[in-house]
């Protein structure tokens, strides 16, 4: 089956990596550069990695960023492996062409533009809650009016809250779209079988369903924690005054030139990606090596009976 | 075993539960709900946030947090098309920005299929395992901050940067060529951030395709580059549209890639609504050009939606 | 495990009536009027069947004809469009498969991947909140019954396709069902393991008592396999019987076409008594003499199914007023056992006919391009009306 691959695809196949790989190996070399001058060679240094350490201002932004994409990313697994399985399980439905554009569409939909649609309507939750609260507490409902304030008033001034909304709202999508192939792949006679033996539909989907699409699950969520923690425009529009994530610090100082310290910090975040993706890939093939090899026992211990 | 044939098989009624009867008495089925939890989140944060766009485009600029109101100057209550939608079609700068957005995207797509194309079948017709490597290798990057990707480049492309020393320092050139700030660069930085996005629906449609189709177009005469042509090309053509609207319609809107590599002769209409709001803080003219922008992507988003659940249905 | 022949069981069956026969018996399982309809498309067509206890009745037909959906229909995963299903007397409107004292064969087994095979056939008795101990002698008990116990501990996907349709199978029985429903049990198995499997299945039938329906597209299977066979084609049911009812005796055209191999030939009723039918057919190229009545109006149109087994062929010349045509040998197919003889009548019609090969040297008495004589018994022919 496999054909002898040509000269001109092997050339093409080298010429494209390195097109890929050249601008991250620069900058992992140059974050070991002892001088401040980013392009300019001066020997082998670990100084940047010390002044990032060192850089408040870099460490509170990861921290913040690391968070959002935890609870963002989670919750958009939610509703993103909910949203995959009606996708694919709920053929016909009032609304189902509208649901599954809404499905679709924020993963092309220019940033900039869900950015700025997505404060917008938190300016007018803002006008409305503002609106409700005073009203209720003129109309000497005060206690209904605190309750409401406790409740919604996350919307005023904007926040964290604000931008891990936007952030479950887009990414939701990517994880839908990795469930949503899951779930097409997934036999549809599991579920029955389990109904058929006495299971009621949820307890099938939490007892049956989900364990066997939990890699699956975990690589969505993993995909919807590194799309959030790479977020910039998004949360660009849709943060307060407090909240700066560190794509927002990498900004503004990039904006400003070439600055040593965002390549130790790009070679950090290098790290531990291709350490994680290796480690998966090489979990993986174990995983189907050993399959493969519990098939052939199998079928050899067939022969011999 | 032979009693057990007897003993007759447990027949049990539905537990009542207070939920279930609520939601029953309410007309709701479980269904129901499952497919209400992320619809009604979509609804909320993703399609009536365009309506509001789409209010704020009508309104005056006004100088009050926030900055835009629906009255005129005599307390009425009017659609304000003129300001917003007036300026984007009188100054030039707006219609240049846009024709030159949907020119890059457009430019870029096409030279991220020329590159992504060959790419993909390269690696689709590797051995299993070989591929499986190579594509991880493919996403990588992907995983990897986008930022820090267009910022790499910032490096590379510089006067003084690694590109400009290595071709003086081989004697190509004495003078450093000007890239960054150019067109040159922004293309650069969106076909290298958009390539996965290319090669990744194109690699999984190669990678179904039956080889046997090839080695029977082979077996009636046809020669491998025709047979190219005449067989995978048309066959991967799902792939080659996913593809593309999968680079073409984000690239439209890109606003940190212009920004940070391009020059201020490369306006993109991103980059005009981002300043008209933070800069210039005219909210109305940001609400428009978003419009604008939509109005533009609504049909690569509708052959982009169709080509989805084309594949859904192929699938199931 | 040693197949109990279900033979054995015959001698004793045969003293009383079988249940389908038994105007007392009460049906375990009746589909009355059951359509369902996916959009425009008719996917059972107003089908009615009674089936009773301890049966094992199975659905035949082509893909697409609408079996499957009725085996669906009676599991709970599809509702009838109209039409009722009742099971030992009970409604089954509305009631949900998890609620339904069925259980199902999956035809890809849909064993759950991340579970044991422990853990697969215990899944059913723990929905039923069993108490751990019982779960556990009736899992070892079942998994005795399968000649799994070694196995108890793997994941399916280390057992072997046949291991794996036990799992199956000893899944859907443990629960003790009053009614397992079986689709297509045997079709991810190799030949060999299918004949054996087969006995196996009727084995466990004949031990529990329960009543099975088994869903196939294999002729053989259903004829192994079943106490009757319902026929299906495009929705609906055109023939019920036992095996050899089904073989010797269809009712219609698509029967007998369906079901091994036969010679159709169009004809017109000449006579119609109550001991003879006299058939006048042009295709044949001779008057057809059947020794039974078929209560017709004579004139009708009619077609006569000869099985090719049931013909005979000789090289010399016959004269007989009917069952008696000359042809041509045009094609012989050696099979082994038995040989297929291509013979064209003389009106230009192609038959065929298979004959056992009884002596060694018996393919050399017909011979490619021989006149031969084409003979059949007046028992052999079944007169069809449509």
């Amino acid at each position: 089956m496999t054909h002898r691959l040509s000269w001109f695809i092997i050339f093409w196949l080298v010429v494209v990596f390195a097109f890929l790989y050249t601008p991250i190996i620069s900058v992992v070399i140059y974050s070991f550069n002892a001088s401040k001058l980013v392009t300019v060679w001066a020997g082998w240094s670990f100084k940047w990695y010390g002044e990032l350490a060192k850089d408040r201002q870099i460490i509170d932004a990861a921290l913040l960023s690391l968070q959002v994409a935890a609870i963002s990313s989670t919750l958009a697994t939610i509703l993103g492996t909910i949203a995959g399985y009606v996708l694919v399980r709920f053929p016909k439905f009032l609304g189902r062409t509208a649901f599954s554009g809404m499905v679709n569409a924020p993963l092309v939909m220019p940033e900039v533009i869900t950015g700025l649609s997505m404060l917008l309507l938190f300016i007018t939750m803002e006008n409305i809650f503002k609106w409700a609260v005073a009203g209720l507490a003129d109309s000497g409902m005060g206690a209904t009016s605190e309750v409401v304030r406790v409740l919604f008033g996350w919307v005023e001034g904007r926040g964290f809250i604000t931008v891990v909304i936007a952030h479950v709202t887009f990414t939701m999508s990517y994880i839908a779209v990795v469930m949503r192939s899951r779930f097409l792949v997934l036999d549809l006679s599991l579920e029955e079988a389990a109904q058929d033996l006495g299971a009621k539909p949820l307890k099938v989907f939490f007892v049956i369903t989900l364990p066997i699409v939990l890699p699956a699950i975990i690589s969505g969520w993993l995909l919807g924690f590194t799309i959030s923690l790479d977020d910039l425009v998004i949360t660009a529009f849709t943060n307060g005054p407090g909240t700066t994530t560190l794509p927002q610090v990498v900004f503004s100082k990039v904006r400003l030139g070439l600055d040593p310290k965002i390549n130790a910090l790009a070679t950090i975040i290098i790290a531990i990606v291709s350490i994680g993706v290796i480690i998966a890939t090489i979990q993986m093939r174990r995983a189907e090596k050993q399959r493969q090899r519990d098939e052939q026992m199998a079928i050899r211990a067939l022969a011999k009976a | 075993m032979a009693s057990s044939v007897s003993a007759a098989h447990a027949s049990r009624l539905p537990a009542s539960h207070w939920m279930r009867d609520l939601l029953q008495a309410l007309g709701i089925r479980g269904r129901t709900l499952v497919i209400a939890i992320p619809f009604l989140w979509l609804f909320l944060y993703f399609f009536v946030p365009f309506l509001i766009v789409l209010k704020v485009s009508l309104a005056f600029i006004t100088i009050a947090q926030p900055p835009y109101t629906h009255f005129n100057e005599a307390g009425h209550l009017v659609f304000n098309i003129g300001d917003s939608y007036g300026r984007l079609v009188s100054d030039s700068l707006y219609i240049k920005a846009y024709w030159n957005s949907l020119v890059v995207a457009a430019t870029s797509t096409v030279i991220c299929l020329l590159i992504g194309y060959p790419f993909a079948y390269g690696i689709a017709r590797c051995s299993p395992s070989v591929r499986n490597i190579l594509l991880m290798l493919v996403i990588l990057p992907f995983w990897t901050s986008f930022l820090i990707r267009v910022y790499a480049w910032i490096g590379l492309l510089k006067n003084n940067g690694l590109i400009n020393e290595v071709l003086m320092a081989i004697g190509i050139i004495d003078s450093p060529i000007g890239m960054m700030n150019t067109n040159f660069a922004v293309y650069l930085g969106i076909v290298y951030s958009y390539l996965p996005f290319m090669i990744l629906p194109l690699y999984a449609n190669l990678e179904k395709m039956d080889m046997s189709l090839l080695e029977a177009a082979a077996d009636l005469g046809c020669k491998p580059l025709k047979a190219f042509f005449l067989i995978t090309v048309p066959l991967s053509f799902p792939g080659i549209v996913a593809g593309s609207m999968l680079v073409f319609i984000p690239a439209v809107g890109e606003y940190v890639i212009p920004e940070l590599l391009g020059g201020p002769s490369s306006l993109m209409i991103g980059r005009v609504l981002w300043t008209e709001f933070f800069s210039n803080r005219d909210w109305p003219t940001a609400s428009a050009v978003a419009i604008a922008i939509l109005l533009a992507l609504v049909i690569p988003l509708m052959i982009y939606q169709k080509y989805q659940d084309k594949e859904l249905e192929k699938e199931s | 495990m040693a197949a109990v022949e279900r033979t054995s069981q015959a001698p004793s069956k045969q003293t009383e009536l079988p249940s389908w026969k038994d105007p007392k018996a009460e049906p375990y399982i009746r589909i009355e009027n059951v359509t369902k309809k996916f959009g425009d498309f008719v996917a059972v067509n107003n089908v009615s069947l009674s089936i009773y206890r301890g049966e094992l009745f199975s659905l035949l037909g082509g893909s697409g004809c609408g079996k499957t959906t009725l085996l669906r229909m009676l599991a709970g995963f599809e509702n009838p469009t109209s039409g009722k299903i009742y099971i030992d007397g009970v409604d089954m409107a509305g009631i949900p498969p998890y609620d339904r004292p069925t259980n199902m064969m999956f035809q890809s087994y849909a064993l759950f991947p991340h579970m044991t095979v422990e853990q697969n056939v215990a899944f059913g008795l723990k929905q039923d909140k069993f108490p751990d101990s019982e779960v556990k002698q009736r899992v070892a008990q079942m998994l005795d019954l399968v000649q799994l116990t070694p196995f108890a501990k793997r994941k399916p996907h280390q057992l072997s396709g046949g291991q794996r349709q036990r799992v199956a199978l000893a899944r859907s029985l443990v629960k003790q069902p009053k009614l397992l429903l079986l689709d297509e049990p045997l079709g991810a198995l190799d030949k060999k393991l299918r004949e054996a499997t087969q006995f196996e299945l009727m084995n466990i039938q004949d031990r529990l008592g329960i009543t099975f329906i088994v869903v196939t597209h294999d002729q053989e299977e259903a004829m192994t396999l079943s106490t009757r066979i319902g026929v299906m084609n495009a929705g609906q049911i055109v023939q019920i019987g036992t095996p050899q009812e089904i073989y010797e005796y269809p009712q219609n055209k698509f029967v007998a076409d369906f079901i091994g191999s036969v010679n159709l030939f169009e004809g017109q009723i000449v006579e119609d008594e109550a001991d003879h039918v006299l058939i006048k057919s042009a295709e044949a190229g001779c008057d057809i003499y059947i020794d039974h009545g078929i209560s017709s109006a004579p004139g009708a149109k009619a077609w006569v199914a000869i099985r090719p087994e049931k013909i005979q062929l000789t090289k010399q010349e016959v004269n007989a007023p009917h069952n008696c045509v000359r042809g041509t040998v045009k094609g012989i197919a050696y099979m082994g056992n038995l040989s297929i003889y291509l013979v064209q009548l003389d009106n230009g019609k192609q038959i065929k006919v298979t004959m056992q090969n009884q002596m060694r040297a018996a393919e050399l008495m017909i011979d490619w391009d021989d006149r031969v004589s084409v003979t059949w018994h007046p028992n052999s022919p079944v007169a069809l009306l449509s």
